[in-house]
């Protein structure tokens, strides 16, 4: 194969080779443009575009069973004579998939991040005009909004549902729009959540376990001892406890600030003013996502 | 930007007093070094702070003291602009096993500031140039070491960088391979005009490939030289006669009389070897000693079987102050004293 790299042009006739070697002059575009170029390549490896067909299935699946659900919502809101509402608010959607988002999450982020770990690609991004800044912030930003599709394009659905029904116009497009402000948020923390989650783990599947132990686990515990405490009668320790989950949290941000009506045990969400401790707590935790990965990159550069 | 002039200045690598220290570990002690365009390699045991030296050029870790330059850009201050123009081939495996070469290389193309098109055009260019065809389409985990070597160094040179840092590419290689490899480095200069830096810690690999080597050890700068300094300059004959009558030790008879005749021996030369004993190293100072060799062997009425011209490998010189090897050392010794000296103690150190 390569003996006739040696091979002077024109003395091998089975195959054409050495036409030159030709320098490149054109534009170099330097680091915006490879982190935009590394932002896109990221959002469609999350959903296993440009990737193996075998790697499309999974995020295809869970992207479809979401849209799924609300088309099945909607046609509903639209069968049924004499609603005048959709039977699940957009606030509320995602709390009731959250499963498929736990699982799309912990199939997506250590792809994403812990590839470039384990087969050691993270030194050639490096040794480019690429710095640590520019590939996590790319990572991130690719992560949350692959969540983001995956979580705003039923709302989509289930909007244009409600307008199909002639719900009321005002009222529906004030909803969507919390909605979407939720999802974004909740996108936002758990692509943080996820991508630190598989960055401590080169190994794929630790990667998969911990972000579905961290997502799963902690609303499961956290739910459980609500419940717990509410049938005990301690309403005040349900608005506290749900500080501990990632979806608890968003819960309690969107029941003080988005309208929603809360998902917590007897609808005991947090008012407006425990409500800023939850923004808080995600905002930290959004900022901390980011520190960690910075943090994490910055051992791993060469 | 840098262009042109850079080339006219003829420095391409630049460190002045360049110093790295951890806390516990110095790996790079006030190393000067001054690399011109061509294929420099450069060859130093392992921990003796190559890699150490990439990450500075590159500009990704900051030296504790002193300056470097690369491609006359300061490495303090325009690591970005170096990172442009500068491409990267690591030791260890880099690839992910279920991307084909063709869009693994597309990728690292753009993360270097090509834009789309140009860098599909320069991918395939580029594969093509390192001996990649059809199997360039297939999914890198299937590949065979060699041609996992290759994409790495297609994936350093896809951006049309002007300097090449290799780091230690013939790695895990087989003889063939390696002269593949080696072949390959040797053509990024003669015909792409790139030039390169290659780490190696054999010697011997390096001398047809490099027209400059560099010795570090222990941080330090050893020896900073052209290829042909290091094999040229120490030639050495090897002489195998035969007995006569008169002469019934013909070997020792010439020794004797080229002794007398003022030329340089090198008495232990070939112990070990086979036919060991029946053979003089003379040193060769220049044509004349082939003449007095030749007058010599004629005048004592024996018969020369073989003169020949033994070239040292620099692999001999480096090996020289390890003590690994008898012959190279005592070969190498009366002419680098000093640096055997030095070698000897980083060689312990490092525990080659």
């Amino acid at each position: 194969m390569a003996s006739d790299l040696t091979t002077p042009p024109g003395t091998d006739p089975t195959r054409i080779h050495n036409i030159g070697y030709r320098s490149y002059d054109g534009p170099r575009l330097g680091r915006a443009y490879a982190r935009r170029s590394l932002f896109s390549q990221s959002l469609r490896g999350a959903y296993g575009l440009g990737r193996s067909a075998k790697s499309k299935v999974l995020p295809m699946i869970l992207f479809a069973v979401m849209c799924l659900v609300a088309a099945i919502i909607v046609a509903v809101a639209v069968a049924t004579p004499g609603m005048t509402d959709l039977p699940l608010e957009y606030t509320r959607y995602a709390i009731v998939m959250q499963a498929v988002i736990g699982l799309y999450l912990a199939s997506q982020a250590p792809q994403s991040v812990s590839r470039d770990l384990r087969f050691k690609t993270v030194p050639l991004y490096f040794s480019r005009p690429v710095e640590r800044v520019d590939y996590v912030l790319a990572k991130y930003a690719a992560m949350a909004s692959a969540l983001f599709i995956l979580t705003a394009t039923p709302l989509v659905i289930l909007y244009a549902g409600a307008l199909l029904a002639e719900f009321d116009f005002a009222d529906q497009t004030k909803a969507f729009a919390q909605g979407l402000v939720s999802v974004a948020l909740l996108s936002v923390l758990f692509a943080g959540l996820g991508l630190v989650m598989a960055a401590l783990t080169p190994r794929r599947g630790f990667g998969v376990a911990a972000v579905i132990a961290v997502l799963t686990i902690s609303y499961g515990a956290v739910s459980t001892v609500q419940v717990i405490a509410w049938e005990q009668g301690s309403t005040g320790a349900v608005e506290w406890l749900g500080l501990f989950s990632p979806l608890t949290l968003i819960d309690g941000v969107q029941t003080a600030f988005l309208g929603a009506a809360s998902a917590f045990p007897g609808g005991e969400g947090p008012s407006a003013g425990s409500g800023v401790v939850y923004l808080l707590a995600v905002l930290a935790l959004i900022l901390g996502s980011y520190a960690v990965l910075m943090r994490r990159y910055r051992k791993v550069g060469l | 930007m840098v262009c042109a002039t850079t080339f006219e200045n003829v420095t391409v690598i630049a460190t002045e007093s360049l110093s790295k220290r951890f806390p516990r570990v110095t790996a790079l002690d006030r190393l000067s070094l001054d690399i011109g365009p061509g294929v420099t390699g450069l060859v130093g045991a392992n921990g003796a702070g190559k890699s150490t030296l990439i990450k500075i050029l590159l500009g990704l870790s900051p030296a504790t003291e002193g300056t470097a330059a690369v491609l006359g850009l300061d490495v303090a201050t325009s690591g970005g602009a170096i990172r442009e123009q500068v491409g990267y081939m690591p030791e260890h495996d880099a690839l992910p096993p279920d991307v084909s070469a063709t869009e693994f290389v597309v990728h690292m193309a753009r993360m270097s500031g090509l834009p789309p098109t140009a860098a599909r055009e320069r991918t395939a260019d580029t594969l093509r140039h390192v001996g990649l065809y059809e199997e360039r389409y297939r999914p890198i985990g299937g590949y065979s070491t060699g041609m996992k070597q290759r994409v790495k160094l297609a994936q350093a040179l896809v951006h049309d960088p002007k300097l090449v840092l290799l780091d230690e590419p013939t790695n895990g290689l087989d003889p063939v391979g390696r002269d593949e490899m080696l072949g390959l480095i040797r053509r990024v200069y003669t015909d792409f005009g790139i030039s390169v830096l290659v780490t190696s810690h054999l010697l011997g690999e390096l001398e047809r490939t490099c027209d400059h080597v560099v010795v570090v050890d222990g941080g330090k700068l050893l020896r900073s030289s052209s290829t042909s300094d290091f094999t040229q300059t120490t030639a050495t004959l090897a002489v195998e006669v035969t007995d006569s009558d008169a002469h019934p030790d013909g070997t020792r008879a010439l020794r004797e009389a080229l002794t007398a005749a003022g030329a340089t021996l090198h008495a232990r030369g070939e112990d070990g070897l086979p036919g060991a004993g029946h053979i003089l190293l003379v040193e060769a100072t220049g044509e004349e000693t082939y003449d007095l060799v030749r007058d010599t062997v004629a005048g004592l009425g024996i018969g020369l079987v073989r003169m020949e011209q033994r070239r040292h490998r620099i692999a001999e010189v480096f090996r020289a102050g390890t003590g690994t090897d008898a012959h190279a050392a005592s070969d190498a010794e009366a002419a680098r004293e000093p640096f055997a000296a030095v070698q000897q103690k980083g060689g312990g150190r490092d525990g080659v």
